[in-house]
């Protein structure tokens, strides 16, 4: 048993359905959070409120830190043994040609993960009461936020490297899933691109609105 | 011009650089080096015995280095030891086939468009240049490739189960590093092995469980 759960190709397999479900949560993220364009704080708070107490929402939220969990857990794993299979480098360097992004997704991955405990200090964790703050009112947690220039800063850089990530992610999850088709995999690298673009580009138009505009 | 190297030290009563070689014509695998950063050299899909020196500048000054990777030790200088693969293909990289006379080769029909592909893949001859040029010195080509040869095929198809599941087996009892599909392997493949393969891979180990 424990060949088939732990074998280079499994744990690929674990990593790749964990990472595609959490590709389904960001447009929905994105969804809500474009109500914060709104001078109406009215429509993001019903979502908002919506999303922590809808017991449907509450289940797939349950998944979604499972797989963000067993994405993050698998990752750092296979990267380990990753560098432990190569002990000694190539002193003049390798130059083989290679997806780009695909050489650093362990560090955008870490970047995004560190950008995410931040987030969840400034909104998950006063739904929970861990920090204070008006869990009815995300509307205005957010907008404040999107005052102070560093916070602007960390968000965009975050969400530069989140879509690094999404690029090599999106298509590399359909390889590892043996999705392989002459056909279907130059369509689904066009929708990599649409989407590791798309969806950082959207969360910045919301960061810079509200910055700089509100 | 490791030749011309190694003539020169020899006549200057030094030690040769050991590399390895046999066939000399890009068919057994054994010339494997990096070469400027490059497995087989900075010129695609030809092995480092069909690397001439015209593809260099005059002066220019080469880097060459054994592969590095766990499950392939440097045994002297230039030379690994890539018993390792070897083993993988040992585990289960064949047909079981019962002795006495050869059956009729076309009682068997075989689709032209498998038959190519099984083809496209039997043709790796196992350099070690996919090891070489992962960051993460995965063998999934490698396996990849001798999975799909028998996968393709309906002789291979009895044993298809067993074969890949050891196959992987054996690949990760032997350090190698994990496919994350970077590519670099079909880049620097000199036989030009597909990535098609190792998505095969991936469907024919699912299939086995």
């Amino acid at each position: 048993m424990n060949k088939i759960l732990f074998s280079s190709v499994s744990k690929k397999f674990v990593m790749a359905v964990a990472g595609l479900f959490l590709l389904l949560f960001l447009p929905v993220h994105l969804i809500i959070n474009f109500m914060l364009l709104k001078n109406d704080p009215a429509p993001f708070n019903s979502a908002a409120h919506f999303m922590a107490s809808f017991p449907l929402i509450k289940i797939i939220e349950a998944i979604l830190f499972g797989a963000l969990l067993i994405h993050l857990s698998y990752g750092i794993w296979l990267q380990i043994q990753n560098w432990l299979a190569r002990p000694v480098g190539y002193a003049g360097g390798n130059k083989s040609e290679t997806s780009f992004f695909s050489k650093f997704m362990i560090w955008t991955g870490l970047s995004v993960l560190t950008f995410m405990v931040l987030h969840f200090f400034n909104f998950y964790f006063i739904k929970l009461g861990l920090v204070p703050g008006n869990p009815q009112d995300f509307y205005s947690v957010a907008h404040n936020l999107f005052k102070i220039p560093a916070y602007n800063y960390i968000y965009l850089v975050c969400f530069v490297l989140l879509g690094l990530h999404l690029f090599h992610a999106f298509s590399s999850g359909f390889q590892t899933l043996g999705l392989n088709h002459r056909i279907w995999t130059p369509v689904v690298k066009v929708f990599a691109w649409i989407y590791s673009i798309g969806i950082p580009a959207g969360f910045a138009i919301i960061s810079l609105t509200l910055w700089l505009y509100r | 011009m490791l030749d011309a190297l190694n003539k020169k030290l020899i006549e200057a009563n030094n030690d040769p650089v050991a590399f390895d070689h046999d066939c000399r014509e890009g068919i057994c695998g054994s010339c494997g080096m990096f070469i400027n950063g490059h497995p087989h050299g900075p010129v695609s899909a030809i092995t480092t015995c069909h690397l001439s020196m015209r593809y260099f500048k005059d002066g220019e000054t080469i880097w060459i280095e054994p592969w590095r990777a766990k499950p392939f030790p440097v045994i002297k200088d230039l030379i690994v030891d890539r018993s390792a693969f070897d083993k993988i293909q040992t585990a289960g990289g064949f047909i079981s086939v019962n002795t006495g006379a050869a059956p009729e080769a076309n009682s068997i029909p075989v689709k032209k468009k498998n038959a190519d592909e099984a083809f496209d893949s039997s043709i790796c001859i196992g350099c070690g240049a996919c090891v070489a040029a992962c960051k993460n010195a995965s063998a999934m080509l490698f396996v990849s490739a001798k999975i799909s040869q028998f996968a393709l095929l309906p002789q291979g198809r009895v044993e298809a189960k067993d074969r890949v599941r050891a196959m992987v087996e054996k690949m990760d009892e032997l350090g190698f590093g994990n496919c994350s599909n970077t590519g670099a392997c079909e880049a620097e493949c000199p036989k030009e092995i597909k990535l098609t393969n190792i998505a095969r891979l991936n469907r024919e180990y699912y299939k086995a469980y």
